[in-house]
């Protein structure tokens, strides 16, 4: 492209940098807080470089929550949920994009139009199917109610209507295969870029969730990353090394999540709003 | 389970089928298809019906349910408390939003005729957003703490007055909204530079040849061609506003702070639900989320045209 806006280039590349120290900065600061003891950082001027208590940091965190409990609890979440999502989402996907049959449109429509119901609007009766399933302070109340969307399954039939020719679907019902085995053989080994993109995305979002399992989750003991580190927050405000240590404990896995799988991820996330 | 050749699995786009098949030899569609609907029916649409059948009864979640028609709703309309929820929930929406899509498309503009770092500035401008807003909550709230907190620390090396943040219904909604535009100004840069990318050179050599300058180009041709995209992240940016809700929780607490000033609808209505055990009235609160998500969709929709008018 030639004809593009010029802009004097050097205060453009002034300002992108700044923009991105910026949106780095929160990172680097909670890691010179939790290297830290919390009077190194109630000094005036702050210390702006790294210590050496982290070790002592993630003591404290330790001997304040059950961490490593929650972690699991967070990760047990996270991956179940997600391997539902991308089975569950990717079937009815790929149904709605190749297949016909009787009620295919109307289901559809209803699928759209439970995008806009928001989620909280039902919280305090879904507080009671969970009471009344005996799930609530259990995993379950967090992974099943989101083991299948709508979004996803939009998002992905979109995909399968691009990338997987009738013909191919047509060719394979010839040689006698039967709708699972195209799902298995033709449908989701050319979806991988989609299922990835999908996949990460429902991962962090049930990493970072925080309304739902503040609710549901009564039991101390069997907290979530996200609660636990909020609960961390309320009772010892004052030692904020501890904390920023904590939050640092809680966002390591995601981030290296995300830098692993970060450009599969922009590129699906922004796909999504341009066609959507 | 083999399909024979006039079997459903006929590819979505060809004709009539050949022959009328009974709706049972479907089934394999809708045992694909059953999940979704089974969750969305059990978690989603029976507690959505259900809030609503809620919002006209008084319940304490022991007692009887009694159907007190739109007693709630008389209540909602002179409970000050929901009022200032709703204003501090929409003032925050403002102060988050409109920095937030400014910044940004700024940003992608730049990043857009920017030749070298494109990648490493996505990855930079993403990564907030996929931070858990509990730990950029309590991170932003050190950061605007009065003792230590880094803004203070810099306020008073620049002989300025300090101020005590998470203490001023001010300072309070002004911690809120900046860490609301650190989370999705990049996010919002990412879904425009994309948008931007998406526009055919022709229309800017076009305007280049009429002799159009950078800000007329902008407002004439960029603006215009990203519209459905700025659609988007608006109705993004207020469905997500009108539901804020871990930022302040995080930030002040459960109570909003001082006078309250950080208490949002969400939190009105979780306080209402689980702390005061009012359900009846925490459904009336929810519906009235709901509908207020619905009017400012509509809302945006009208503004900036929808998707059909280009």
């Amino acid at each position: 492209m030639k004809s593009r806006i010029r802009w004097p280039g050097l205060i453009m590349h002034v300002v992108l940098a700044i923009a991105g120290l910026l949106c780095l900065f929160p990172f680097y600061w909670t890691l010179v807080m939790a290297t830290n003891t919390t009077s190194d950082i109630y000094r005036y001027p702050p210390k702006f470089t790294f210590g050496s208590q982290l070790d002592d940091n993630i003591h404290e965190v330790l001997q304040n929550v059950a961490f490593f409990s929650s972690m699991a609890n967070t990760l047990v979440v996270a991956v179940s949920t997600t391997l539902l999502v991308l089975f569950f989402d990717s079937l009815a996907a790929f149904t709605f994009a190749k297949f016909r049959f009787p009620g295919r449109n109307a289901l559809f429509v209803i699928l759209l139009a439970t995008m806009l119901l928001p989620a909280q609007l039902g919280a305090v009766p879904q507080f009671q199917t969970m009471a009344a399933f005996g799930w609530v302070g259990s995993l379950k109340a967090l992974i099943i109610p989101a083991s299948a969307n709508a979004f996803g399954i939009f998002w992905l039939r979109q995909y399968f209507q691009n990338s997987i020719h009738d013909e191919l679907v047509e060719a394979a019902t010839l040689d006698g295969c039967g709708f699972f085995g195209i799902y298995r053989n033709v449908a989701l080994p050319s979806a991988r870029p989609a299922l990835a993109f999908l996949g990460i995305f429902t991962f962090v979002a049930s990493w970072n969730d925080y309304f739902w399992p503040l609710i549901v989750l009564t039991n101390p003991d069997h907290l979530t990353l996200q609660v636990a580190l909020s609960s961390l927050n309320r009772s010892h405000g004052v030692d904020y090394s501890m904390v920023m240590t904590g939050a640092l404990m809680a966002m390591v896995p995601l981030i290296i999540v995300f830098v692993i799988f970060a450009r599969q991820f922009i590129k699906g996330a922004t796909e999504g709003a341009i066609r959507g | 389970m083999t399909l024979t050749a006039t079997a459903p699995s006929r590819p979505a786009g060809t004709t009539k089928p050949r022959r009328r098949r009974s709706i049972r030899s479907y089934w394999r569609f809708y045992l694909a298809l059953s999940p979704f609907y089974v969750i969305f029916i059990v978690f989603g649409l029976y507690p959505v019906a259900s809030t609503i059948l809620l919002a006209f009864q008084k319940w304490d979640g022991l007692g009887p349910r009694t159907m007190v028609g739109f007693q709630n709703f008389r209540f909602l309309a002179e409970d000050s408390t929901f009022w200032l929820a709703l204003w501090n929930t929409v003032v925050l929406f403002v102060m988050s939003t409109v920095p937030t899509l400014v910044i940004a498309m700024a940003l992608a503009v730049m990043l857009h005729s920017a030749v070298r770092f494109k990648g490493v500035y996505r990855i930079a401008y993403f990564i907030p957003n996929i931070t858990s807003l509990v730990a950029a909550a309590i991170f932003f709230a050190a950061v605007f703490s009065t003792n230590f907190g880094l803004i203070n620390s810099i306020l008073r090396s620049l002989g300025l007055p300090t101020e005590d943040w998470l203490r001023q219904p001010w300072g309070i909604k002004i911690a809120i909204s900046t860490m609301i535009v650190w989370q999705w100004a990049g996010y919002n840069t990412i879904i425009y530079l994309a948008g931007l990318q998406a526009i055919p050179t022709e229309q800017y050599e076009a305007a280049k040849v009429d002799g159009a300058g950078p800000f007329r180009t902008f407002f004439l041709i960029t603006l215009p061609q990203l519209r459905p995209v700025v659609l988007f992240t608006v109705i993004m940016s207020t469905i997500g506003g009108l539901q804020t809700f871990t930022e302040p929780q995080v930030m002040v607490g459960n109570t909003g702070g001082t006078g309250q000033s950080g208490m949002t609808v969400v939190m009105y209505f979780y306080q209402q639900a689980f702390f005061a055990n009012d359900y009846g009235y925490a459904g009336a609160i929810a519906l009235s989320i709901f509908m207020l998500v619905l009017l400012f969709t509509a809302i945006n929709w009208k503004l900036l045209g929808g998707r059909g008018r280009q």
